[in-house]
């Protein structure tokens, strides 16, 4: 989602920018490295079919269509430092062009829209890549989880965003429940497509498929390993496990109203970070707050060690003919 | 008088594996004008993209006014050797005209009011000065072929290579190309399907089949030879004949 | 999401705002919505200042109010978001006739909706008044990087070509019959995504040999060198730094 501006405080703004605009620049100067004089027009027109591909409707269910959001996809085709550069280009020039996100939101947006889906979903690309079975199936299959996981990866990113830039009375809680819970429906469909579109590259120009790269395409048949099924339903139901048990949790309505009525909720703003670091809104009562600073911290953990990670193995791929 | 262009033996094959030259021999004087005719898949194509170094061979020699194509002498030949692409989208990737014009030249270092005059001059000889501003997305098929000439003609080439410049043309954009074209100071290599556009513009005309040359002769004398037309897949529009002089 | 034809943006008129020098325009645009967005909502006036500075932009800049409220359909999603968020906010609770709402929840809608209409308003405001290829080059004279700024000038440039061809392909299956309603039916349309991923690839490396044939060593080369006088800079300005001085005072002041 292209948030506008002002959706979140400007530290958040500023701590993202900064994170997006680092990050970014040192993908832009290690592809100046490997593809020299390529970047340009290889860039300029894939992201263009990014963001046409964008612009599609694919049905859903009865008539109801999604959208494509591509960062899993741009990765896995063209490499994960051109992927998150393309889609970022595509964030920025939607936000300046078309007012869709704010000029002023780009630091969140583009983090949130490229940079997390393109090294995170890379990075699980390449473990489901592991554990299924060598070939064109695998990739495929590899394609369908990382791509969901990529969705969820950014729903939990912005709702981590919000505990710390949080500009309206909803807990953090409330919004991981509801983002992640949104976006794992919403990611079977990018599964689906992306997958797919995979699957139609790899057919005709494989080597076109950064992530198919010294894999041997001969091997298995081209269908989806029965793994990929279950592997995806196992995450599907642990991110609903997750969802539901915020709303069990989330429940201190009625505490907070008692919390508030009595004053306790100024205890909860003494905490120590509190003030500083997090949205007073976002972790409002005393309940949330312990649990908040749980999930995110192991939430913010696992993602920034996906992309990270992501990270680390587009710069060690970057001499030509590296094995996978 | 050192030839224009010369290949010698040149062997190319994609990297799939498809043998697109076998051998080509050809020679061409300063200011000459060729048609490189052939059945589509003959290399005509993947010869030109070898004049200007933007392919390499797998042997053979190409020499461009006696340099021969090298790592080093390549940026000097392209300056030489201009090519217009057969799809000019191809070749128009700026925000306007007149940025895309002024590229090349730009890359060969002008600058300033230099720049201007010479991406004005390249506009105006043909005949698309009012397209400057404009987005190359938002020209016809026919205004983006004229552009994509000011492209090329922008670098003042001695050598001019066009790849079916007439397709996608009407009656009269392809006057007004044959007429642009005809009034250059160039050697001129003209890849095209369209006989008589080839016997209006060039009075040499080659002809190619699987990665070979096959004929070369005056084409006059080549559209007067329905058998050789026929075995390369070429032919006269229907109802044309050769008039005898 | 977003239109395909940038063009659509523009409006042609002659204006005081369309003749500004384009990198004046975006610097403005930068520093107005930087002010909108560090504004706390409960400085309700600021707000109205603002607003009453993107008015006077479309009067300036002639730019009609209709086309002005198309545009904006885009935020529309979130003020629908925003307007959730008195029912569901936590906080001290008030009640407005038969409902009970989070007070604060008020405030921040309020705040989500007028920043999300003024920031979107200028940004349409620059575009409407500053052709595509005019931005770019106001974003090159602003140091942004040029690799970056010639890779959104190619994507804008192939767009059109690029959906166009996605939407004969579609037309084509449509022809053929092809009706998804279901997502397991999109496999066509995912298909052919994939061969217009490779068409796109394969045209951007025709593009780059169309790039070296003309002398392209890897920088885009300086197409234009034009120096905007102190003056006209400040014209453009004056309406942002007004919202930069009120969007000080209110955050100094809540």
């Amino acid at each position: 989602m292209h948030a506008p501006d002002g959706f979140l405080n400007a530290g958040t703004a500023v701590a993202t920018g900064v994170v997006s605009a680092g990050t970014i620049g040192m993908a832009l100067r290690q592809l100046k490295q490997t593809m020299s004089e390529k970047v340009v027009p290889v860039a300029g027109i894939t992201a263009a079919f990014i963001f046409a591909a964008q612009m599609f409707n694919f049905p859903v269910a009865a008539g109801t269509t999604g959208h494509l959001m591509g960062g899993a996809l741009a990765a896995i085709l063209l490499g994960p430092h051109l992927g998150a550069l393309v889609v970022t280009v595509v964030v920025a020039v939607q936000a300046l062009f078309f007012a869709d996100g704010g000029l002023t939101a780009l630091g969140y947006n583009i983090l949130n829209m490229a940079i997390v889906p393109a090294y995170g979903g890379y990075a699980l690309f390449r473990i489901f890549k592991r554990i299924l079975p060598n070939g064109r199936g695998g990739i495929v299959g590899a394609t369908a989880l990382a791509a969901w996981g990529s969705v969820v990866l950014s729903a939990a990113a912005f709702s981590i965003q919000w505990l710390f830039g949080a500009t309206a009375p909803i807990p953090f809680t409330r919004v991981f429940a509801a983002m992640v819970g949104v976006h794992v429906l919403i990611g079977i469909g990018e599964a689906v497509i992306s997958a797919l579109a995979v699957g139609a590259v790899l057919a005709s120009r494989p080597d076109l498929v950064h992530g198919a790269k010294g894999v041997a395409l001969g091997e298995g048949t081209g269908k989806v390993p029965m793994r990929v099924f279950v592997i995806g339903g196992v995450l599907v139901s642990l991110a609903f496990a997750t969802i539901v048990s915020q709303f069990a949790v989330d429940n201190p309505d009625g505490l907070e109203w008692v919390a508030e009525t009595e004053g306790f909720a100024e205890q909860g703003a003494e905490h120590a970070w509190s003030d500083f670091l997090f949205a007073d809104y976002a972790t409002r009562g005393i309940e949330n707050e312990t649990l908040s600073l749980a999930i995110a911290g192991i939430v913010g953990t696992l993602i920034t060690l996906l992309v990270a990670w992501g990270i680390l193995r587009a710069f060690r791929e970057r001499s030509p003919g590296a094995t996978a | 008088m050192t030839a224009a262009i010369e290949v010698r033996d040149l062997r190319f094959a994609y990297p799939d594996g498809r043998e697109a030259l076998r051998g080509v021999d050809l020679a061409v004087g300063q200011g000459e004008r060729v048609a490189l005719l052939g059945p589509n898949g003959a290399g005509k194509t993947t010869l030109a993209l070898h004049l200007n170094g933007l392919l390499e061979p797998a042997s053979g020699e190409v020499l461009i006014g006696g340099l021969a194509l090298s790592e080093e002498t390549v940026t000097d030949i392209r300056r030489r050797v201009g090519l217009v692409f057969q799809d000019p989208n191809d070749q128009l990737f700026m925000p306007t005209v007149a940025e895309d014009v002024a590229f090349g030249p730009a890359n060969l270092g002008l600058r300033g009011e230099e720049l201007d005059a010479v991406v004005a001059d390249a506009l105006e000889r043909v005949g698309a000065s009012e397209l400057a501003r404009r987005p190359p997305h938002h020209l016809s098929g026919g205004e983006k072929r004229l552009a994509a000439l000011a492209t090329t003609l922008a670098m003042e080439p001695e050598i001019l290579v066009l790849d079916e410049p007439g397709s996608g043309l009407d009656p009269a954009g392809r006057r007004m190309l044959v007429e642009t074209l005809a009034g250059l100071d160039v050697t001129l290599i003209v890849i095209t399907h369209d006989l008589p556009f080839a016997l209006e513009l060039c009075p040499r005309s080659v002809v190619m089949d699987g990665g070979r040359v096959v004929a070369d002769m005056p084409t006059r004398e080549l559209l007067a030879r329905p058998d050789l037309l026929a075995e390369h897949r070429l032919e006269l529009p229907y109802g044309f004949t050769l008039a005898h002089d | 999401m977003g239109a395909g034809h940038a063009h659509a943006l523009y409006v042609h008129e002659h204006s005081p705002i369309h003749a500004a020098s384009p990198e004046a325009k975006v610097a403005a645009v930068l520093l107005f919505v930087l002010s909108v967005a560090i504004t706390p909502p409960l400085q309700a006036w600021a707000f109205g200042v603002y607003a009453v500075l993107l008015a006077s932009a479309l009067v300036v800049g002639r730019i009609p109010l209709r086309f002005f409220l198309l545009r904006l359909v885009g935020i529309l999603p979130f003020i629908l978001l925003a307007l959730m968020v008195p029912f569901v906010g936590s906080g001290e609770r008030i009640d407005l006739g038969w409902v009970s709402v989070s007070r604060e929840g008020l405030w921040a809608a309020w705040g989500i909706i007028a920043k999300a209409t003024l920031g979107a308003g200028a940004a349409i405001v620059l575009v409407a008044t500053t052709e595509v290829p005019a931005v770019l080059a106001g974003l090159r004279t602003l140091k942004v990087p040029s690799v970056l700024v010639a890779i959104a000038g190619f994507m804008i440039r192939y767009l059109e070509l690029i959906a166009d061809e996605m939407g004969r392909m579609r037309q084509a299956m449509t022809a053929r019959g092809h009706d998804p309603r279901w997502l397991w039916q999109a496999r066509p349309i995912a298909s052919a995504s994939g061969a217009l991923f490779v068409r796109a690839y394969e045209r951007g490396e025709r593009v780059h040999s169309a790039m070296m044939a003309r002398g392209y060593t890897g920088e885009m080369p300086v197409l234009e060198e034009r120096e905007t006088p102190v003056a006209s800079w400040l014209a453009v300005l004056a309406g942002p730094m007004v919202a930069a001085v009120v969007a000080v005072i209110a955050v100094v002041g809540s």
